[in-house]
Order: structure tokens, then C-alpha cells, then sequence
């Protein structure tokens, strides 16, 4: 269901974090200050003389730096979208120079509520500015400067990467040939916006979560966490497909008439849970899913989306899956109606695939085509 | 030449007459764009710009390798995604018969675009009628499915096509029949007819 690469072999083998400082202060979009901050990244293949042979991979609300291949040391943590990318993948190494970064307020290396504060020499806690996804954008152009990358030759990514990348397009379009924009939306909905807010209240109260600043009283949010990463698990897949892995299976074969697991989805859902709430940081789930809430360019232009779109110079593929209900094919239908507006050149593909929203993530061949196919024209 | 190519080549007889209506720079829809070869002539021969729409994964998987513009979208679900007057011309070849809400498409196309071009197999074409008169549903050139396997969902004839376009407010400018070989027709042409291509636009 969550699609699991551990099986599959590496395209780019072994892979090395890297973390790089920046000093020069950052405005952010609240108009708080980041003083400094460290992003860590991951770079496959190698950069051409000119720097045209970039592509920047977004990563989504829970994704990271990671995006392919595995470490030394942990030969079963590979990337999480190394399905796609190596020699003769569509994010073909032998062509291409793949860039991941953990985004600002993550909580995989990049500086986050967990990092220590210089100010207060204490975790930052709820002291961590909210960032927005255009912040992303400029820490990420920063490194592209740091790695000698003037243009990328295209920005993709799925989900709250594919809002990325499309802010990307319109706020440095001098820097990005191509956007390709996966399972992604304009803006938000209400329906989208109140599901992130269950997911924050999970959190919030929390009686772990003392106010954001956990991290001192030696605990963690950890029940307020799990029920977020449930609710959010829900919406990622299509209800077809939880039907027909999981329908009324049960876990043992008799009903226990009490309240603990009966249902093998039930089941899937507390092991999911548990598992992220293990290794992810609440204070980041409350940014990313802040920053998901936050996102619209078209507020630039009073609500037109055209007019911001207008700014783009970048070409674009625009994806959506069928069985996608919370980022549905109607909303990447937005996007594509704004560039064709804008006079744009677009390409649009509704893909039938059963996995819901997580289907972004799937090793599936037509929709690796099309991305193939794209890609392939873009010159590096 | 082999049965495939000369099917292609015949399939592609409008395409001659609908690339000299194009004029260079000019905005074109085509709908239904296959593969985007149509498209990718006129960009080519005639400088055109534009975009297909296909329903089709394959064809749309084709079309991006062809380097054209394509947007994967039902035509019979209406343009919804295309703003009014963006286009020169809206071209749908040898499609409107597989459109089950014709009359929306039509006004959905001249919507869109100044001028639609439209290019239709033609039921009333004699050999058409010869083989209904002998009891069996037409295969032919520009009609090559069987009664079980064709995507066509409406079935009518150049005249049935002009009265259409009469009763919709829809004026013909330039009409081109073509008969099975792609020769012109210029006498009896809902007869000798084989498939029609029509400029119309908006009275």
C-alpha cells in the first residue's frame, strides 16, 4: 500500500548525505529571520561544465534528502523515490545531475525545530519560524549557487513537492527550463485545510507536546503524532484499493466486541501509525502541513492564478492519478487551465492507477513513460 | 506499399487541405490529436503553435515523445480547460463521429476558437449505401471498422452534417470533399463523397 522500494535494487547505489551552512540571513515569508541555517542534500550523477544538467526533486510533507540509492552503512534505507532515478531511469543519472534537499524545518539534518537555537543554545521548539514554501524555494536556489547550477534543466516533484516545484517556475523563472508538477493543487482546499487541522489538534494536545518545547522535558508527542500520520495515511490512499488489500479482513477470526484491533486495516493503519510516529518530528509535521495550508501564488494576483503562471518562462508536465481524492485530477485540471491560459507550453496526464495519492511514489511503467518520454527532450 | 502505410496515408488525406487553412503563427486545438502528428505538421510546415487533446494514455504517452503540447482530457466532458477565442482554428479530424454530445462539442469548439475544422466520414457516400443496400453495415476507406469493433457513435451523412450546422447557427465557409482515394469531389459530393472537411464558424 505505502509504496516500499526496499526491495528493488538501487539505481545509483551508494549515496552520500551532505550538509552545507548558509550565513546570510533569510527574510522569510512571516517576516521572521532565519539568522543561518544548514541544509543537508544528495546529489546523483554529475554536474556538466555549464551547469545545465540539474534537476532539482521537491520532496513531499514527510519526504527528506533521500531520494535515492542507499548509505554504507544501511544497506536497506534507499531512497524514497529511487524507483525513478539512475542510469537509464527516467531521472537518468547518466544524463542528468539529481539534486534532493531536506527542506528548512525538516528533521532529517536540515535545521528544524529540533536544531539547537544559537540564541537560547536550546532545541527551537515553538520558536521555529513558520516556513512557507516559497522560503523553500529561496534556501533552495541558495544552494543551487553554492553547487554552480544557474538554471535548473527541470524542478519536479509530487504532492507539496509539485507545489514546489511550481512555485519554483513562477518566483525564479529566469532559473527553471521545465516544472514537472505531480498529484499537486494550487492551493489547498477546505477539505484539505481541515484534514491538516485534525492532524495539528492530534498534536497540539498532546499533553507530550508541552507547548512545542517537548524536546526539554525529555518527551515527545508521540499519541498526538500517530493519529496524525492515520488520518493523513487515509486520505493518501483510494478507498478501491483499501477495499480490496484490506475489506472486512480480520485480524483474528472472531470478533472480540471490545475496542482493540478486530480489523486487519485497522491493524495496517496502528503499524503505520507507530512506525512514522517513531522517527518523525511533530514540531515538522505541524510546518509542513502549515506550509500546505499556506501555499496559493495566485494571492500575488488576487486570486489569478493565470496571471502568476504568467511569470513562468519554464515548460511544464502537469500529473494526476484517477483514484486521487486528496489531490484530485480536478485540481492539477487548475494548474493546466492556467498555463494553457497563460500561453504556456503544457502537457497534461490524468493517469489510471489505483493507488490513491501514494500512487505519485509508484514504480509503475506507463507512468514512468511519461515521464521518460518528457524527460528525454529536455536538454541537459 | 504496405496495407498499414496506405491506411496511414489515406487517413491523413484532410490533412493537406487543413494545413493550408493555417496560417504561420497562428493558434491551433487539435482535439483529438492521436499521436500528435497532425499537429506536429502544422507546427512544422506551417509554423503554427498549439496544443492536442487526446483521451488516449497511448496516444498521450506518443504525443509527448512527439514534443507536442498535449492535455489529457474527455472531449465529450466539454473544453472546459481552454478559455473562449484562444485559438485560430479548433480542428477535429475524422472525430466527431465518436462524440456522443455532438451539438455541445460543436458549440464547445467555436467557443474556443474563431473557426473550427471539422473533417467527417461521410455515411451517404455511394459505396456506404451499396452496402447497406446489400444488407450489411459500410467498411470502406475513411470507415474502416466493423459494426462490432467501431468507436463511431453517430452515424450520419455530409447532409445530415450541413443541416446540423444550419440548425445550430453555424455557418460553413469552406467545405472540401475528398472521395476514397483523397481525390476531390466537386459534383453530387454527399454521394461520391467519401469524407468531408469543413471550415465553419460562428454566424
Amino acid at each position: 500500500m505505502t509504496i516500499q522500494t526496499a526491495t528493488q535494487t538501487s539505481g545509483v547505489g551508494l549515496v552520500e548525505a551532505q550538509r552545507a551552512h548558509f550565513d546570510e540571513p533569510l527574510t522569510l515569508r512571516s517576516g521572521q529571520v532565519m539568522p543561518a541555517y544548514d541544509l543537508v542534500y544528495e546529489t546523483y550523477g554529475t554536474l556538466n561544465a555549464d551547469g545545465s544538467n540539474a534537476i532539482l526533486v521537491c520532496h513531499a510533507l514527510s519526504g527528506h534528502h533521500h531520494v535515492a540509492g542507499h548509505y554504507v552503512d544501511q544497506p536497506k534505507n534507499i531512497g524514497w523515490w529511487d524507483n525513478i532515478i539512475g542510469p537509464g531511469r527516467p531521472l537518468d543519472t547518466d544524463k542528468f545531475f539529481i539534486v534532493g534537499v531536506n527542506n528548512l524545518g525538516g528533521c532529517h539534518g536540515s535545521t528544524g525545530p529540533a536544531s539547537i537555537n544559537p540564541a537560547t543554545g536550546k532545541p527551537w521548539g515553538a520558536d521555529f519560524p513558520v516556513v512557507t514554501v516559497i522560503d523553500w524555494v529561496h534556501t533552495q536556489a541558495r544552494l543551487a549557487d553554492r553547487l554552480g547550477i544557474k538554471c535548473w534543466a527541470a524542478v519536479i516533484g509530487g504532492s507539496l513537492g509539485g507545489m514546489q516545484a511550481l512555485r519554483w517556475s513562477v518566483t525564479y523563472p529566469e532559473r527553471v527550463k521545465h516544472t514537472i508538477v505531480i498529484a499537486a493543487a494550487p492551493y489547498l482546499t477546505a477539505q484539505n485545510i481541515a484534514f491538516n487541522d485534525v492532524a495539528r489538534q492530534a498534536i497540539l494536545t498532546d499533553p507530550e507536546f508541552y507547548g512545542g518545547n517537548y524536546y526539554e522535558h525529555n518527551a515527545r508527542p508521540v499519541r498526538g503524532l500517530r493519529l496524525a500520520r492515520m488520518l493523513g495515511h487515509i486520505t493518501y490512499l483510494s478507498d478501491d484499493q483499501m477495499g480490496e488489500k484490506f475489506g472486512r479482513g480480520l485480524r483474528n477470526d472472531n470478533l472480540s466486541f471490545g475496542f482493540d484491533v478486530d480489523f486487519q486495516i485497522e491493524s495496517y493503519l496502528h503499524y503505520q501509525g507507530d512506525k512514522f510516529a517513531g522517527y518523525f518530528d511533530a514540531n515538522t509535521y505541524l510546518l509542513m502541513t502549515r506550509a500546505l495550508d499556506y501555499f496559493d501564488p495566485s494571492r500575488e494576483e488576487n486570486g489569478d492564478l493565470t496571471a502568476v503562471m504568467r511569470r513562468a518562462s519554464s515548460d511544464f508536465l502537469v500529473v494526476s492519478f484517477t483514484t486521487d481524492w486528496r489531490f484530485s485530477p480536478e485540481r492539477s485540471r487548475e494548474i493546466v487551465s492556467a498555463l494553457l491560459a497563460a500561453e504556456k507550453n503544457v502537457s497534461y496526464a490524468e493517469i489510471d492507477l489505483a493507488f490513491g495519492h501514494d500512487s505519485f511514489l509508484l514504480d509503475d511503467p506507463y507512468y514512468h513513460a511519461v515521464i521518460d518520454a518528457y524527460l528525454k527532450k529536455v536538454q541537459a | 506499399m504496405n496495407a498499414a502505410t496506405k491506411k496511414v496515408l489515406a487517413n491523413r488525406s484532410d490533412w493537406n487541405i487543413i494545413a493550408g487553412w493555417v496560417q504561420p503563427g497562428e493558434r491551433v486545438l487539435d482535439l483529438g490529436c492521436g499521436d500528435g502528428s497532425l499537429l506536429k505538421l502544422l507546427i512544422e510546415q506551417r509554423g503554427a503553435r498549439g496544443y492536442g487533446v487526446e483521451i488516449d494514455a497511448q496516444g498521450v504517452l506518443a504525443s509527448i515523445k512527439n514534443s507536442i503540447n498535449v492535455v489529457q482530457a474527455d472531449i465529450d466532458r466539454g473544453l472546459a480547460e481552454f478559455e473562449d477565442n484562444a485559438f485560430e482554428h479548433v480542428v477535429l479530424s475524422r472525430t466527431l463521429q465518436t462524440v456522443k454530445h455532438t451539438e455541445n462539442t460543436l458549440r464547445e469548439m467555436l467557443r474556443v476558437g474563431r473557426e473550427a475544422v471539422v473533417s467527417v466520414p461521410n455515411f451517404g457516400y455511394w459505396k456506404n449505401r451499396q452496402a447497406v443496400l446489400n444488407g450489411r453495415m459500410p467498411v470502406s476507406e475513411d470507415l474502416p471498422y466493423q459494426w462490432y469493433d467501431t468507436p463511431n457513435v453517430r452515424f450520419f451523412t455530409l447532409a445530415d452534417f450541413e443541416a446540423l450546422c444550419e440548425q445550430l447557427g453555424i455557418v460553413i465557409r469552406t467545405r472540401e470533399v475528398l472521395d476514397a482515394k483523397g481525390q476531390p469531389v466537386h459534383e453530387e459530393h454527399n454521394f461520391l463523397g467519401s469524407l468531408g472537411v469543413y471550415r465553419i464558424a460562428k454566424r
